[in-house]
């Protein structure tokens, strides 16, 4: 088939537009062309197999026993399909998924409109469509064990790692009401009232029993994660509004699970006695504090191990995955709660996990969790569509209306006079719009669609009225709710996410508050909340870290940690931005460390000094900072959570580049910043490096004359008037002990962008014994090699 | 013994709840808390406040002690320090940690907010100058980083003057080579914290049922 693109429209928009469209439904006929030309061809395939001497043994035997056998000529090509159809199509399926995402992701406007999962749904139409028009059978994905087994767990590990523990852990009882009480109003609601339903005469439903309605109560009820992530992640809710829906969402699942199997046992007996509700009820709390106990077990499993990597930093990221699917497994194995153990084994191990590893297996682990979650968020959505198509479908009016409303009613019931109780044991009280909020995020999602599915034909007849109405409730919450909740937190101008870059100043207050609120529940004494709290991270501290944590980071207190994590990320951001010349009357100075400094200190410019490096060291340091300035320039912008914009550095980047380059075009008129470089020799890269970018040298090594070799990194103040922050701490420090560096006569002038030279003094910090004092960061950094370093060298290294 | 007491109690209690906004069982258990601490006294002195145990492991305890004790929290425009403070002084510092009330208009936020960090900052601000110099926020970061053992002076100054320099960067924007930035003024202040709702996070539950005799005082108990 040829198609023909427009490509000569005046208004490149346009183009963009129709290109986008085009791209779209061209990949999807691609797609369903394909994998229906897969499915048929295989049977005709394998009989040109056999033939074909694809195999072969068979062909030698033929060749050998065959009696009347002629001799043909050697197949120099042949076509096997059927040896390669299964992971064939499992890619097929997957590059589908990702090229829609692209195409939506072009296509502007449409994504601002419509929620992602919408749109995936309706692709998963549409291929199904194909699919079943030509005649081929829809593979059934949702019910078989791929969906729990593999799409799932990357989605919750993925939240479950970037977890943020301290809304959620101070938010939990709220969430575990909802979770918990919430659920289970919900299941018996919506299953009692549809049986007093299904046996009003006239609706022909009256074979349908007490126990497999509430079954189908509590399959429905649960809010489902999946959906609640691609929804909120695009409509950037306050805080604790988002954690309270998320964190509900993952936790109803012990309870979906219990109910679940609890009605499914009991509805070919008939009844459900008392004793089985205790039983019930037991069997909640093994599902959920088994659950979270094998996720725990594994999480300090992981952190121990990865106590050891340090001289195999490659297998890093391995560990964090191995154990964490492992911990989902297990409790699947038992029947616990999966979901509940992959959420506590990432946040347990998350915090000394991070510690230990080095940086680059850091940012591994998340890229590798964003994907795969995009992945299969985007491939569930899909099968959703496809597993509408394919049906079998059984369409009851009555049952469907009346579950579609009961969910509403029972979801607004249940959060309000949830909320009505809650909110007598808050401290900040839950108003009525974020009432509205919670229950109107309730989505539904996939996991209830699967769990319909795997209910036994036999036992249940009406089971595919059920999936009927499990499907139209779904499609109902995501596209209906999904696509107005965003007017409607506009329009009830609900709080939204704050930007914060997290500061310094706030970071201090923030323990400060901490320590401080400990010390009055103290003196008033009760101990409340900040005292448990405090307890815990002092047992934490004393006891857990040791054990965890490599090395001798355990000890660094969290402000130093953060601060650290602060200044490194600093000195990265400035290289990238390629230093800085100084306009020397076109920007106005910045608030620099002398304009603090008490005026007795002298103006010698004292660096920033980092700890004692040996040379090889600064090696290290340098083709670590130049390979992150390389890639960043290659770095685009996107706009949701799949582009880990939760770090909240990486997002000033691009602006700041941008401006920097267009001022070092500006400035490349001006002198050349070029320093006199000292003895040690350079690597050729360096030189490479230096000439290439003629305004910008900034590497620049001189020999230091105490013989101790150390590097400063001393980094320029920005020239661009509102990128503030961190950026000033680099310049100059008046910090009189610290060894005063060897900057010659034309270095004075400040703000000369990126150096490294060594000085005589490092920071001095108690406690940290040893030849060079290791500033942990930079050391987690350097020891890893990564898995090649010297292709770096050949990339071009232009501003 | 505790109704015969808030009965005849009734008058000055309703005095103090109008005063400070909190209830009729809170004063009364915090009277009961009170008495505790000061053995039965109508003053509290500080030694009375360093002998609970719990708050020995606090690397702030000097500071918070000290809050009680300053006259600009009294909400009296008071100024220095005294010795010994009455239940009603002790009442109305306390009242810095009530939670803000449901429906709250913006300026009423706003309202608590302040209070809520001028608080804060007369804890920081130790020398009443109505700034926070340099020495003095070097002198909390010290503190906070006091019982983390392991650190020194030097971690201890850069954070502060990394702090110290971002707070001028958001106030002042643009500073000659040769002025000199004070120190953070209560203006100030509010603007680089503005962002933690502070309303929401400084906050303590006042219970309306008694369970001081629950935990340890370091004084014989009474039950």
């Amino acid at each position: 088939m040829s198609v023909r693109v427009a490509l000569h429209s005046p208004r490149g928009s346009r183009s963009f537009l129709e290109r986008g469209l085009l791209l779209l439904v061209m990949l999807i006929f691609l797609e369903g062309t394909v994998l229906t030309l897969g499915a048929a061809s295989s049977p005709d395939i394998s009989a040109q197999d056999n033939t074909g001497g694809g195999d072969d043994q068979r062909g030698i035997e033929g060749r050998h026993g065959h009696a009347n056998y002629t001799k043909k000529a050697f197949p120099v090509l042949s076509l096997d399909y059927r040896h390669i159809h299964v992971p064939f199509e499992i890619s097929l399926w997957v590059l589908l998924a990702s090229l829609m995402k692209l195409g939506f992701h072009l296509i502007p406007r449409l994504s601002s409109i419509v929620p992602e999962s919408c749109l995936l749904i309706v692709v998963g139409l549409l291929v199904g469509g194909l699919i079943k028009l030509a005649g081929e059978e829809v593979p059934p994905v949702l019910d078989s064990n791929l969906f729990f087994l593999c799409l799932l767990p990357p989605i919750i590990l993925d939240a479950g790692y970037f977890l943020p523990i301290r809304p959620f852990m101070e938010n939990i009882g709220t969430i575990l009401m909802f979770a918990v009480v919430g659920t289970l109003w919900n299941a018996f609601f919506v299953g009692g009232l549809l049986y007093a339903v299904c046996q009003i005469e006239g609706t022909y439903l009256s074979q349908v029993e007490l126990l497999p309605c509430l079954l189908f109560g509590s399959i429905i009820s649960a809010v489902d994660p999946v959906a609640v992530l691609a929804v909120f992640e695009e409509i950037h809710i306050n805080e604790l509004l988002h954690i309270l829906v998320f964190g509900e969402s993952l936790l109803n699942d012990a309870v979906t699970v219990v109910l679940y199997h609890l009605f499914e046992e009991y509805s070919d007996a008939g009844e459900v006695t008392p004793m089985d509700v205790v039983l019930g009820v037991i069997c909640f709390l093994i599902v959920s504090l088994g659950g979270i106990a094998v996720g725990t077990i594994y999480g300090i499993l992981a952190a121990f191990t990865s106590r050891f990597t340090s001289h195999t930093r490659v297998i890093e990221p391995l560990f964090v995955f191995v154990y964490s699917y492992m911990a989902y497994l297990s409790a699947e194995m038992f029947h616990l709660s999966g979901i509940m153990a992959l959420i506590a084994c990432g946040a347990v191990m998350r915090p000394y996990v991070e510690a230990n590893i080095s940086h680059k297996s850091h940012t591994t682990v998340k890229y590798f969790l964003k994907m795969w979650s995009s992945v299969s968020e985007t491939l569930i959505f899909i099968f959703l569509g496809v597993a509408t198509v394919a049906g079998p479908h059984a369409w009851n009016w009555t049952f469907v209306s009346v579950t579609v409303i009961l969910c509403l009613v029972s979801r607004v019931i249940g959060v309000v006079g949830l909320t009505f109780i809650i909110n007598k044991f808050r401290i900040v009280k839950l108003t009525t719009k974020d009432q509205f909020i919670v229950a109107y995020g309730g989505l539904r999602g996939a996991i209830a669609f699967s769990l319909g599915y795997l209910l036994d034909k036999d036992l249940f007849p009406m089971r595919t009225m059920f999936l009927t109405a499990i499907i139209t409730e779904i499609f109902f919450t995501v596209f209906v709710q999904g696509m107005t909740i965003k007017p409607l937190v506009d329009l009830l101008a609900v709080k939204k996410k704050q930007e914060a870059k997290r500061s310094i100043n706030e970071e201090i207050h923030t323990q400060f508050l901490d320590h401080l609120l400990t010390g009055i529940e103290d003196i008033c004494g009760h101990y409340g909340h900040h005292h448990w709290k405090d307890k815990l991270n002092r047992f934490n501290k004393k006891y857990i870290k040791k054990c965890l944590i490599a090395g001798e980071r355990y000890k660094e207190p969290q402000l130093i940690a953060f601060y650290h994590k602060m200044e490194f990320k600093q000195a990265i951001e400035l290289v990238e931005s390629g230093g800085g010349v100084k306009l020397p009357s076109a920007m106005p100075s910045q608030v620099s460390m002398q304009n603090i400094q008490p005026k007795k200190l002298p103006p010698a410019v004292a660096e920033r000094a980092l700890p004692q490096f040996t040379k090889g060291r600064e090696e290290e340091i340098r083709k670590i900072l130049r390979s992150n300035l390389q890639k960043t320039r290659q770095r685009l912008r996107s706009y949701n959570r799949h582009t880990l914009v939760a770090d909240p550095f990486e997002d000033g980047w691009n602006d700041f580049i941008l401006k920097k380059q267009r001022m070092i075009e500006l400035e490349k008129k001006m002198s050349n910043y070029l320093t006199v470089p000292a003895a040690p020799p350079d690597s050729p890269t360096m030189c490479r490096a230096r000439l290439a970018s003629d305004p910008n040298a900034f590497y620049n090594i001189k020999a230091s004359s105490d013989g101790v070799p150390t590097i400063q990194v001393d980094l320029a103040s920005p020239q661009s008037p509102d990128s503030v922050n961190m950026l000033n701490e680099f310049s100059k420090r008046g910090a009189t002990d610290q060894g005063l560096g060897q900057r010659e006569g034309a270095d004075r002038d400040e703000d000369q962008g990126l150096m490294m030279k060594p000085s005589s003094a490092g920071i001095e910090e108690k406690g940290e014994e040893g030849g060079g004092n290791k500033n942990p960061g930079l050391m987690r950094c350097l020891s890893d090699p990564g898995p090649s370093n010297e292709d770096e060298e050949d990339e071009p290294f232009l501003p | 013994m505790g109704t015969l007491q808030s009965l005849s109690d009734e008058p000055e209690y309703r005095e103090l709840a109008e005063k400070t906004g909190f209830s009729f069982e809170q004063i009364g258990i915090l009277h009961k808390r009170f008495k505790q601490l000061s053995h039965n006294e109508n003053t509290l002195r500080r030694a009375d406040l360093d002998t609970i145990p719990d708050l020995a492991c606090n690397p702030i305890r000097t500071q918070i002690i000290e809050a009680f004790f300053d006259k600009r929290n009294f909400h009296q425009n008071g100024d220095g320090t005294v010795e010994e403070i009455s239940f009603e002084e002790f009442l109305v510092v306390m009242s810095h940690f009530r939670p803000p009330a449901l429906n709250m208009t913006e300026e009423q936020r706003e309202k608590v907010r302040r209070e809520k960090l001028r608080f804060l900052f007369n804890m920081h601000n130790t020398d009443n100058d109505g700034t926070i110099t340099l020495e003095e926020y070097r002198h909390v970061v010290e503190e906070l980083l006091s019982r983390s053992g392991a650190l020194g002076k030097e971690t201890a100054k850069g954070i502060a003057d990394a702090a110290m320099l971002e707070v001028a960067s958001i106030s002042m924007g643009h500073m000659e080579p040769d002025e000199f930035y004070e120190g953070i003024t209560f203006e100030h202040f509010l603007k680089i914290l503005k962002d933690i709702e502070i309303e929401t996070r400084m906050n303590i539950r006042f219970l309306n049922m008694d369970t001081t005799t629950l935990c340890n005082t370091g004084l014989p108990s009474r039950e």
